[in-house]
């Protein structure tokens, strides 16, 4: 067979595949908008999910951690302190609360002023507050940085609430197992919808099938128009769902960019990335090829001239 | 060409269509089976276009023993074979042209190439001009010609037909068989099976006649060999 004639039919097969589902053109959408709805679902999660972690990421102050100096040493030793940590690789800033600053700023804000002047001393220590860089602001890095300030002399006490959060992280990591995991079924989903219209695709037109394999056609010149076809429903399918998450990003940016102005926040939804529409659309095309390879091998095999 | 040595064929269903059939076709010979209906005929061509697979005994096509032949590679046997059906078993969902080119577009030929030998073939069967009519369009006569066309457009060097003329009325059946005999005389190899005794009287060509599964009369060629 020569080469030219080769891809000459192949690209015959695949206009003439396309040009059969469009014939039946309701079929054809219900068949795309099922594989649409299947990927459009982890999609829309999955952005859901990344700007989740885009806002947990800008709290970066969530990370800091409070280093409170020994009462007993100057206020000399706060600031060298503070020189030393700037030096890490780990620290990002440092700032220096002054005892007094500390209780003035107390004073002011708590509403105990008269209370804090029957004191004879201030009991506030000097206090650093110390932000990770953000590689090392992670459950893992915080909780190594606070080790080792923990043990700089002078030191009284290094307080880093990781609790919290290491409860977000964890939940987050719940969340991309459920979008995964969600991702995987309705890939399967997919799957089965893609194979099944293509088997009810080749029990109709058993006939023409029997005539080809008659004259001489292999299973697998029998099988192309089929995945052809299968690959036009992943490219519709798949267009869809990048539609069906455009659309819900764009009805539901107005709102969040409100909420985020309530909080006086600066974020902004985001929809997929180039690079994940690109790659969601190849494993749309992929899948319902997969699906209808599974149908087209398996049921044509089983159909012999009589 | 063909020869069929001691041959059984028994069916899942128990029918037991031959039983110890043997006859040699050589190569450009001309022969007819015939036999009433159920004698065995459409067994031997299935068992010619490896449609069946003999219970026992041994078929040989073109000098090769077809139970060597894997299911893998019955599509390739397939396309040095000529087969002509009792209905046709045309396309009907698109026209005439696709359906003769068929084979040559499932053997990878150029599409150059395809577009001269369907009108070639198309000639040969008087149908030219019909290229672009769907086959329904088309006269039962007419639609076994495309049928006709179909099976030899590649050029096979055996050509069978399984009762071509089996819903023809006798002047059309006439002409298919003028057809097939034409074909003969440029060197295929023709193998019809029919019913119709009278019809084939009018040709000289051999006749092997089947009953209950076996070989009554004909089973050796014409040259003299067993």
């Amino acid at each position: 067979m020569n080469i030219q004639a080769y891809f000459a039919r192949h690209a015959q097969t695949l206009v003439g595949s396309l040009g059969r589902i469009l014939g039946h053109p309701f079929a054809t959408l219900m068949t795309m908008g099922v594989v649409a709805i299947a990927l459009a679902l982890p999609l829309l999660l999955n952005v859901f999910l990344a700007n989740g972690r885009t806002v947990i990421g800008s709290w970066n102050d969530a990370f800091d951690l409070s280093v409170y100096m020994d009462k007993k040493a100057v206020s000399a030793r706060a600031i060298a302190v503070a020189k030393q940590l700037r030096q890490r690789d780990d620290v990002a800033a440092v700032r220096v609360i002054p005892a007094e600053q500390a209780l003035a700023q107390f004073r002011d804000e708590s509403g105990f002023g008269k209370a804090l002047d029957a004191l004879s001393e201030n009991p506030l220590p000097d206090t650093l507050v110390v932000t990770p860089t953000l590689p090392a602001s992670t459950p893992q890095g915080t909780q190594a940085l606070k080790t080792a300030i923990a043990a700089m002399a002078d030191v009284q006490a290094v307080q880093l609430d990781t609790e919290w959060v290491k409860r977000l992280h964890a939940m987050l990591d719940i969340m991309r197992r459920v979008v995964l995991l969600t991702a995987c079924l309705l890939g399967a989903g997919v799957v089965l919808i893609v194979g099944n219209t293509i088997r009810l695709d080749i029990l109709n037109r058993r006939a023409e099938i029997e005539v080809m394999k008659l004259v001489g056609a292999s299973d697998g010149f029998a099988r192309r128009p089929f995945l052809y076809t299968g690959i036009w429903y992943g490219l519709g399918g798949g267009l869809m769902a990048l539609t069906l998450v455009a659309i819900a990003v764009a009805v539901l940016a107005r709102p969040v960019d409100e909420l985020a102005k309530l909080y006086g926040s600066q974020f902004h939804l985001h929809g997929l990335s180039l690079a994940l529409a690109a790659s969601a659309l190849a494993l749309a095309v992929g899948l319902s090829w997969f699906g209808s390879w599974l149908a087209a091998t398996r049921h044509i095999r089983g159909i012999d001239p009589t | 060409m063909i020869r069929f040595d001691q041959v059984h064929k028994r069916y899942p269903t128990g029918r037991e269509a031959l039983a110890g059939v043997s006859f040699k076709i050589d190569k450009g010979e001309l022969a007819f089976l015939t036999g009433h209906s159920g004698a065995g005929k459409s067994s031997i061509l299935k068992l010619i276009a490896l449609i069946e697979r003999p219970t026992r005994g041994q078929v040989f096509v073109n000098n090769q023993n077809v139970s060597g032949i894997k299911p893998r590679g019955i599509p390739q046997f397939r396309r040095g074979l000529g087969v002509v059906f009792q209905d046709n078993k045309l396309l009907h969902d698109r026209p005439v042209a696709d359906n003769v080119a068929l084979p040559l577009i499932i053997a990878g030929v150029p599409k150059r190439e395809i577009d001269k030998r369907v009108r070639a073939a198309l000639d040969q069967v008087g149908l030219l001009g019909t290229e672009n009519n769907l086959p329904l369009e088309l006269s039962s006569g007419e639609q076994q010609r495309v049928g006709i066309a179909r099976a030899v457009v590649a050029k096979p060097a055996l050509l069978i037909a399984d009762e071509p003329t089996g819903n023809l009325d006798p002047d059309l059946a006439l002409e298919i068989m003028n057809l097939f005999k034409r074909f003969n005389e440029v060197g295929v190899t023709v193998v019809v099976a029919t019913h119709d005794v009278h019809l084939i009287g009018q040709f000289g060509a051999r006749r092997i006649v089947l009953g209950e599964g076996r070989v009554i009369a004909g089973a050796a060629s014409p040259a003299g060999a067993p």
